[in-house]
Formats: C-alpha cells, structure tokens, sequence
C-alpha cells in the first residue's frame, strides 16, 4: 500500500464522514461547515486521480463560491442565533426504504461489473468484440497521469481548454448563458423587497417636506 | 528532498514573521509621519524592540471568551485566518534557482505547481471563512455584521482580483508562476504590458485584504472593531498577523504576477556567476515587496475609507465592466503587439 | 492506486448520503446541502473514470456540472432568502401551495 492509497482511504473516510454529519447535524451551521470538510476531502481525492485543474475549481467554485453562499443563507435565514432545527421526519420508512435499496444496488452494480482501465485489453475478459469496446472507450492513450508525463508539467488544463475550445465549445457557450440567466434571476428575485419597500411602512408618520 | 522543503519553510517563516511584526512597526512610524508625530521610539534603539514588546503584551493578557461565543468555532477562525494567509507562500517563487554544486534547488517551497495562479486564487477564496466564521461565533451584532460585510466584499472583489489576473495568464499562456516569471524576463514586465489589469488586481487586493480605504469589515466608528470585536490576547493576535501576512502574501503576489518577480534587467549582461545572480534576485524580490508593501501602508494612511454603497459600486459598476474592457484589450494587445 | 471500485464506492455511499439528507430533512438549505453532496458523488465518479480509462471528457463533464451547480446555488439561495423574507420560515413542508 504506498502512501497515495492511505491518503485516499483517509480523504475518503473524511468524506463519507463529514457528509453523513451533514444530512444528519441538528445544527444547521455545523452542517455547512461539514459541507466544507466534504468538498475539500473530494478536491484531495481529484488530486489523488490526478486531476489538478478540476481539484482546484473545486476549491474555487463549491468552497469559494457555492458553500460562501450557503453560509450566507443560513446566516441570513437563522435569525443571528442559531436555532435548533429538530424538524419532524416525515415519511421515515419510505425513505429510508429508497435509500437502503438505493445503496444496496450500486454496491451490487460496482461489485459485480467488471471495469475496464485503460491498459487491459477487456475484449479478452469480456464477451463482445474488440472493435464494440474501442468504440465505447476512445481512444486508450494511457492514464492522465501518464499522459502528463508525457508532455512534460502541462497539468491537465491545457487539454482541458483545448477541448472545451474545440469538441465541447456550443455546451461551453451555452452553460455562459445559463450563468447570465441564473445571474439575472437571482438579483430579480433578491430585489423583490427593494421594491416592496417603496410603500410608506407607517402612513400615521409626519413626511419630512423639504423647505 | 523532505528536508530541503523543511528548510525553506523554516526560512520563510521565520522571515515572514519577522516581516510581519516589522511591518507594524514600519505602519506605525509612516502613520506617525504622515500625521506629523514622532511615532514609537522608546523599546531600543529608534523603537526597534517594539514588535517584540507588542507580542509580548498581546500574550500575557487573559483571553476572554465571551458568554454567547460558539466555543470551538470562536478558536477555529482566526486559526483558518492565519493558514490560508500562509499557505499562499507556499508556491511564490523567491528566487532562481540556487546550485549548490550540481544540486539545483528552486528557491520556492513547492515547486512544479504548474497551476499556481489558480491555486493562489481558490486559497483567496478560503480566506472569507475566517472572517465570516469569527463574526458569526462571536455571538455579537457588531461581529456578525462585520462578518458578512467583509464575506460580500471579498466575494464582490474576488471577480475583480480573477479578471485582473487574466491579463497575465494571457500574455504569459501559463498558470505557472515560473513561466510567468521567465516570460516577463524575456519581454517587458507585465506591469507595463498590462497596465489595466495591474491597477484591477492592485486595488482588489487592498479590498481583499481588508485594509483602507476598503476596511469596512473592521470599520472602527460604525462597528467597534467588526470581526474581531470579541476577540482578545492570542486569538486577537492571530487575526492581526494574518492582515500583515495577507499584505506581505498580496505583494509577494503582485511582484511576481506583475513585477517580473527576482528578474531585474540588464543584470543578466554583467556576466556575473550563478550565485551572484541568484542572491542578487533574492535581494530584488525583497526590495520589489518591500516597496509594495510601504505603497500598502502609504494608502492607508492618506485615502479615506470608502462608504459600503460606495464600495459595491466601485466594485460592480466600475471595476468589473474595467476587467471585461482588460480582457478584450489584452486579447488586442496579445495578437498585434506581442505575436 | 486504490482499484476504481473503490472510488466508485465512496462515491455511492457518498451519493445515498445526500439522497438520505433530501427524503429526511426538512429544511430547505439542508436540502440544498444534500443535492449538492449528490452532484458531488457523481463528479467523483466521472473524474474517477476519466482517470481510470484515460479519457479527458469525463473532466470536461465535471466542469460543466460544476457550472450549472454555481447557477443552482445562486438561484436556490435568492429562492431561500426570499422565502424566509415572506414566510419566516425555511421548512419546505410548509411551502407546498406554489403561490402567496
């Protein structure tokens, strides 16, 4: 076992944890400062997979962005004290009916599916043909990891941007309008009370005239 | 290997600290000299043990928690404060590379980041926490606003900060602080090359830092002391190191990002040996922060702090459509001027 | 390395998890936390099998989602915060009359 594997079990122990403490914390601060631990636990096994770029935008967009927002909403909504949130589970069992099978199938479906990496030659192990694989897999250059070792430290941003410019560009400019749109609404309905507002809160009050 | 590492974060630790409490004081004397006093000159020679007596008395003092402070959140703050000031250091390239004999060893604690400039902008980014986290623990009004004042600041001058720096990943085609250095070595420097998105990143990162004019977080007359209102003795310590190191972290930034990092020119034409050129772009890295940082402490004591509606406008209004404007003018300049 | 079942694992328990925090809880930033634990799960699982089969799309992908989750966040939170501005309250079992 090297030292990546004992940090992978570790992040992923991290993971599992923190998240359950999230679904499950009374306490709605704890939970987002749980979330924290989650992300930053999934942004370690990305760059335990190799995947720099991606590991940093986690930071960038879930820690930096996403969960600043959460915090807000819950510092917002929570009435500067923190008020236990003891909800009442409604419909405990079907829930729990739908998560426990859930879980069971896709432990079934990882345990009993035979994954392909890159450098098998699954055609071997598996009953369809070669040419069937090649078409589901692209083609195998070889891990990411080997792939950077390759070309030198170019990281995986380079390809990265090479492909979100070139095979995935109308999906790229399409998600910019999806950001604008998501933009706009989100200041249209936060300005709802600008607008209200400009009633008087209390006609009985004398006006100020100006002189 | 390991060693080596442990070596220079030995170093630059301990000049980062020592930086730190010697910037107070370089802040208190330009303070004094701008408002035409004298300034701290009693503890040794010309006031010089001063920092020495600062840490002592923020450490003998009792640390007062206060009744309705989330405990464990309340210590973890400033601690989160203080990291994320720190761990930026991590992947600033100080130097060249230093050889000792046939051993090369690059002066930056963690090199072959080949994503540096991301990596500086996501630790940015953690930075919020502390401060928002102090606010809300504290369990008093002025904290919490001070808290999520200071949380939409730095979430408004992070786009700022992001589309200042765009200019330089552009004109170098790298997230590498090292490429960026080696290509700022090879033209001009990128302050002259993109001067636009120089003054967006410099202005965002005094709003960043939460010094004036943008120091509404802590804004004294409105807020008692904003986050760290509730804070005292060792706690309140850690904050005030991690505004200093945020400062010396912001300039060590901008010096690399925009002011060619331990390049000087023409020095490389003297013909001198590899150490010489070495230790002499250590001593221009040096001198580049430190001019940075007396321009921190120059602000702050001659602008006046900004009003909050002032602040988002600059921010929204002004700066941002400033950083789209950056982006086209660079993507002119990359193709006309530089290709 | 850690054999990809494994990752995709975590993933899994990862993604009951947040499934778990949707059906249970009632508060809807909660909620939102849960969807985004979800999200999260399957980002795992893409770049696990971008690494695993060498194939960059898979990081592609999870930049997209990371995208759209930037947008439903923004959305969601004004959704909240408007909701708690009317209502006073953030509990999702007492907003289902879609208009007030």
């Amino acid at each position: 076992m090297s030292i990546f594997d004992i940090l992978f079990y570790l992040f992923a122990a991290a993971i599992v944890l923190s998240a359950a403490f999230v679904s499950l914390s009374r306490n709605i601060v704890h939970a987002a400062f749980s979330l924290l631990f989650t992300f930053l636990g999934i942004a370690g096994v990305y760059v335990l997979l190799s995947a720099d770029f991606i590991a940093v935008s986690q930071i960038l967009i879930y820690v930096g962005g996403i969960l600043v927002l959460i915090v807000f909403g819950v510092m917002l909504t929570n009435r500067v004290t923190n008020i236990d949130i003891r909800a009442a589970i409604r419909s405990r069992i079907p829930a729990f009916i739908i998560c426990a099978g859930l879980l069971a199938l896709l432990i079934a479906f990882i345990t009993q599916a035979h994954w392909i990496r890159y450098d098998e030659e699954p055609w071997k192990k598996t009953p369809w043909g070669k040419n069937a694989v090649e078409q589901v897999t692209k083609p195998l250059q070889g891990s990411v990891r080997e792939v950077i070792d390759q070309q030198g430290s170019q990281g995986t941003a380079a390809e990265i941007g090479k492909l979100l410019m070139s095979d995935y560009m109308l999906p790229f400019e399409l998600l910019s309008i999806v950001l604008l749109v998501a933009l706009i609404g989100a200041a249209m309905i936060a300005r709802q009370e600008a607008v209200q507002k400009k009633r008087p809160l209390s006609p009985s009050l004398p006006t100020e005239v100006s002189q | 290997m390991v060693i080596e590492a442990l070596i220079k974060i030995a170093i630059v630790l301990f000049v980062v600290l020592t930086g730190v409490s010697y910037t107070v004081l370089v802040e208190r004397w330009v303070c004094a000299w701008v408002q035409d006093r004298i300034g701290p000159n009693r503890v040794g020679p010309l006031g010089l043990f001063q920092p020495l007596a600062d840490v002592l008395k923020l450490l003998l003092k009792e640390d007062i928690e206060p009744l309705m402070a989330q405990k464990w959140f309340h210590w973890v703050a400033p601690v989160i404060s203080i990291a994320v000031a720190f761990s930026v250091l991590a992947i600033v390239p100080f130097g060249h590379v230093l050889m000792l004999g046939n051993h090369a060893i690059p002066l930056t604690i963690a090199s072959g980041i080949n994503i540096g400039v991301l990596y500086i902008v996501a630790l940015t980014s953690l930075g919020v926490y502390g401060i928002t986290l102090a606010g809300w623990s504290s369990g008093s009004k002025y904290s919490l606003l001070g808290g999520l004042r200071s949380s939409a600041q730095m979430i408004s001058y992070e786009l700022t900060l992001g589309l200042g720096l765009l200019s330089v990943i552009m004109l170098s085609g790298s997230l590498d602080l090292n490429t960026i250095i080696n290509s700022q070595a090879q033209g001009l420097w990128n302050v002259v090359r993109a001067p636009l998105g120089f003054l967006l990143f410099f202005v965002s990162s005094f709003a960043e830092t939460n010094r004036q004019p943008f120091d509404l977080p802590e804004a004294e007359p409105e807020l008692v002391g904003g986050y760290h209102t509730e804070y005292s003795s060792m706690k309140f310590a850690l904050f005030f190191l991690a505004e200093y190191a945020n400062i010396i972290t912001a300039s060590a930034v901008m010096t690399v990002l925009f002011f060619g990092g331990w390049h000087l020119p023409f020095v490389d034409q003297l013909g001198l040996s590899s150490l010489a050129m070495t230790i002499i772009g250590v001593l221009a890295f040096a001198l580049k922060v430190i001019g940075l940082l007396f321009v921190f402490i120059w602000v702050r004591w001659t602008v006046p702090r900004f009003r909050y509606d002032q602040l988002m406008n600059l921010g929204w209004k002004v700066l941002l459509p400033l950083g789209i404007l950056n982006i086209i003018l660079t993507a002119f300049e990359k193709i006309y001027l530089i290709a | 390395m850690a054999p990809l079942s494994h990752y995709l694992a975590v993933s899994a328990i990862l993604f009951v998890i947040g499934t778990a925090g949707v059906l249970f809880r009632r508060n809807a930033i909660i909620v939102f936390m849960c969807v985004e634990l979800m999200l999260n799960a399957v980002n795992l699982t893409l770049i696990a099998f971008s690494q695993f089969l060498g194939d960059q799309t898979g990081q592609i992908l999870v930049f997209f989602v990371m995208t759209v989750a930037a947008a439903e966040a923004a959305v969601g939170l004004a959704i909240v915060i408007a909701l708690f501005r009317n209502r006073q309250t953030v509990d999702i079992a007492k907003v289902n009359i879609l208009k007030w």
